[in-house]
Formats: structure tokens, C-alpha cells, sequence
């Protein structure tokens, strides 16, 4: 306890009993700095985090506005594409039925052009059987007769005799030979 | 009392430290040169003591980490410009947000942030070479605080309820009623109106005194033993010094939790003050 006593020109104090200058003085300097933080300090921090969260959102509206845009977009790009195919289908079709038409009036050509060779073919053959159905039969009859005078010695030269022998001699050689030819 | 001086003739000399530690003479003088004065039937030193001087040192510490913190504004904060944030919105969030509620509490965030960093950088100057002084551990500081807090919570609680219904909500206990009352209400008003300043206080002062006493005491105490006694004692100086890193650690933990429960306890009075009813 000697040491204490000595220590003692204000030195051990009951450690409860506040120092007044020292109590005023926190307070003043606890004032000064309150005021500094309200002044400075939080309106600062607030003000940041208020621009900070209204970029965010900011960014994210945006976002938002390009997607809608690109949304917009891809579906008219889509309806583009549908467009264009359907039109390519309608060309298509189209075309078939064009194609069809045009083969089936190119057979429809041939055809009637086929017939129309086939017919003068059969005309041209009907006239030159009958040319020789003509020639044949003067020539027979010519030869006939020729041959008969000469057999009967008689003279066939008149006309009317003559053709009505021929006549007689074709008749008797058609009925000879039934229907025959014709 | 006789092992206690036995000991003490054993420690031939040695100085135990004692509230007279904290009460230092002012500065440019000595204990046997300082003016004093006479406050409350004790010896006051008169004259700028160290105490002061860290008051204000904390002010400009506090208010340039804050404001330089924030001072660029970047939507992309820095590293620095981080650590103010996250500094600012434990405070701002964890304390007074989550305590008060969302709807009064912004009144409330420069009181207490300023409040926080007043006290923890306080604290922390226990620990910082060459300061090496908590500022807290002089009572009167701690008076001061309380005492402040004390009239910020009864101030807005009689200013949202009135006066008679503010007292009213703090010494009568909801849900009670009959001859109980009669005991609870003086024992609600003891709790509530007259108590929390002074826990607030002592909390705040006996954490910090007693945290540094026992560090001087490690530190004093291991020189004395490595210096000035013989074997084995002497062996024990060193042992003291580890034990006075464990418990620094410690006390760093104690400084920035003593902030932390200051304010955590003023942000719930404050509540208490300003809720409908019990």
C-alpha cells in the first residue's frame, strides 16, 4: 500500500467517478462527428446505392426491351421464311400443273397429227387400189378379149358386143369364185 | 490479506496495475506537476489528457475512412470503396434496419453508424502502438454515450406516444393486470428507464478497463518476472508475454463486440420506444 499512497496526486481514483471535462468532451466530439456522417457521410452511401440499384434496374428494363425486340424480330423473320416457302409450294404446284398441261396437249398433238398420216395414208392407198382395180379390169378385159378373138375368131371389135362379152366373162369369173375380190 | 502481502514482499517492489493507470497525468506534465481540481470528493487532473486527444483523433479517423470510402461514388466499386460499403451497410442494415424495421429506421442510421465507428475506433486504439489506450476505459466517456442514447430513445419514444402513453408503454407490461401491476410497474420503470443507461455504460467502460488492465498487468508483470527475478520465476516472464498475445487477441475481439453490442442494444431501445404495444 505504499506505493499507492505515493502514486496518489490524483492517481488512484475511484474508477467509477466520471472525468466532467472528459464527459462534456465526448459529447462535443461524438456531436461534431454525427454531424459530419449525417451531413457527408450517408447521404453519400444512400445516394450510391440508390443509382446503383436504379442501374440495375436500368439494365435490366433494357434487357427486357431488347429481348421483346429480338422476339419481335425472329418471329417476323419466321413469318418471312413461312411466306416464302409457302410461295416456293404454290410455284411448285404451279409448275407441275403447267407441265401436265403441256404433255398432255404435246400427246393430244401427236395424236391428232398420227391419225391425220394414218388417214391420208388410207385415202392414198384407197385410191390407188381403186387405179388399179381400174387399169386391171380394162387391161383384162383387153387381154381377155385379145385372147377370146383370137381362140373364137370372131371379131370382137365392135363396142357394144365387145364390152357386153366382157361383162358376161367377169360376171361368170365373179360368180365362179363366189364373193371374190373386190 | 497476509498471502497478499507476502506475495508482495516476495515481488520485492513490483507495482500491480491499478485504476490509477488510466487516469493519466495531462499532457506536458507529470503526476507530481499537473494542476487539479476537485469533482464529486475526488482529485481530477485539470489540462488536455490523452483521452482528449484520442477523442478527437477518432472523429478524423472515423469521418476519413467514411467519406474518403465513398468519395468516388463508382457504381463498380473499389477495394476501398468496398470496405466503407460493407462497413456502412453492417451498420445500416444489420443493425438498424433489421432492429428498427424498414420504416423508421433511416431517421436512426446516422446516429448509429457514427455511434459504431465512434466506439470501435475508440476501442481499437487499446490495440494500436503507440496509442495503446482504449478511450472507453475512462468512465465519463462512456457516461457521455449512454446518456445520449438514453435521451434519444426516450426522446422518440415521447415524441411518437406522448409523454404520458410513452411511459405508460415502458412500465406497464401488456397482458397483466390487477394487484401484479403494483409490483410490476416500479420494476418495469427500474428495468426499463432507469437501469439500461448505466448497463450501457458499465458494459461498455468494465469491458475496456478491466481488458487493458489485465494486458498491462501481462506485460508489466513478465518484464518483472524476466528482469528482476531469479530462476525459476524468471522463467515465468516469458509465459506472461505469450499470455499477453492470447488475451490481445482476445481483447480485439471484445473491442469490436463492445461496439457492436452498444449500438445493438441503443438500435433495440429505440424500437422498444417506438412499437404500438407490448
Amino acid at each position: 500500500m505504499q506505493t499507492v499512497t505515493i502514486r496518489a496526486a490524483g492517481g488512484e481514483l475511484n474508477p467509477l467517478i466520471p472525468h466532467p471535462v472528459e464527459m462534456v468532451l465526448a459529447l462535443v466530439f461524438f456531436g461534431i462527428l454525427f454531424l459530419l456522417v449525417k451531413k457527408f457521410v450517408v447521404p453519400s452511401f444512400e445516394a450510391t446505392f440508390a443509382e446503383r440499384t436504379q442501374a440495375i434496374e436500368g439494365g435490366l428494363a433494357a434487357a427486357e426491351t431488347k429481348q421483346a425486340e429480338a422476339d419481335a424480330k425472329l418471329a417476323e423473320l419466321e413469318q418471312q421464311l413461312a411466306d416464302a416457302r409457302h410461295e416456293a409450294a404454290r410455284i411448285r404446284e404451279e409448275a407441275r400443273e403447267q407441265g401436265a398441261q403441256i404433255v398432255a396437249e404435246m400427246r393430244e398433238q401427236a395424236q391428232a397429227e398420227a391419225s391425220r398420216i394414218v388417214d391420208a395414208g388410207k385415202t392414198q392407198i384407197e385410191a390407188e387400189r381403186q387405179q388399179a382395180v381400174i387399169s386391171l379390169r380394162s387391161e383384162v378385159g383387153a387381154l381377155a378379149t385379145g385372147l377370146a378373138g383370137r381362140i373364137v375368131g370372131e371379131s370382137l371389135d365392135d363396142e357394144a358386143r365387145q364390152s357386153r362379152v366382157v361383162e358376161r366373162f367377169l360376171a361368170e369369173l365373179e360368180a365362179q369364185s363366189g364373193s371374190g375380190v373386190n | 490479506m497476509s498471502i497478499i502481502a507476502s506475495a508482495a514482499i516476495r515481488a520485492e517492489g513490483f507495482t500491480p496495475p491499478g485504476p490509477g493507470d488510466f487516469n493519466l497525468p495531462p499532457v506536458g506534465y507529470t503526476q507530481e506537476t499537473a494542476p487539479t481540481f476537485g469533482f464529486l470528493g475526488e482529485t481530477m487532473y485539470a489540462g488536455v489528457t490523452k483521452p482528449m486527444l484520442l477523442l478527437a483523433l477518432s472523429v478524423v479517423l472515423v469521418f476519413a475512412f467514411l467519406y474518403s470510402s465513398i468519395r468516388q461514388r463508382a457504381m463498380v466499386p473499389s477495394r476501398f470503396q468496398f470496405i466503407g460499403e460493407a462497413s456502412y451497410s453492417f451498420v445500416r442494415n444489420g443493425l438498424a434496419r433489421d432492429i428498427i424495421g424498414s420504416h423508421d429506421f433511416m431517421r436512426f442510421v446516422p446516429y448509429l453508424v457514427a455511434l459504431f465507428f465512434f466506439i470501435l475506433f475508440n476501442n481499437l486504439f487499446g490495440m494500436v502502438p503507440g496509442i495503446q489506450f482504449p478511450t472507453f476505459s475512462r468512465v465519463g466517456i462512456a457516461y457521455s454515450l449512454a446518456i445520449l442514447s438514453w435521451l434519444v430513445y426516450n426522446g422518440v419514444g415521447i415524441k411518437r406516444h406522448g409523454f404520458v402513453n410513452y411511459v405508460k408503454l415502458q412500465t406497464v407490461p401488456g397482458g397483466v393486470s390487477g394487484a401484479i401491476l403494483l409490483l410490476l410497474i416500479p420494476l418495469e420503470f427500474f428495468s426499463n428507464i432507469i437501469v439500461r443507461p448505466v448497463t450501457l455504460a458499465l458494459r461498455l467502460f468494465a469491458n475496456m478497463f478491466a481488458g487493458h488492465m489485465l494486458l498491462i498487468l501481462f506485460a508489466l508483470g513478465g518484464e518483472y518476472l524476466l528482469f528482476e527475478t531469479e530462476l525459476p520465476t524468471m522463467l515465468a516472464g516469458p509465459l506472461s508475454w505469450v499470455m499477453f498475445l492470447l488475451v490481445s487477441t482476445l481483447e480485439l475481439l471484445v473491442m469490436a463486440l463492445q461496439a457492436y453490442v452498444f449500438v445493438l442494444l441503443t438500435a433495440m431501445y429505440i424500437s422498444s420506444a417506438l412499437v404500438e404495444e407490448h
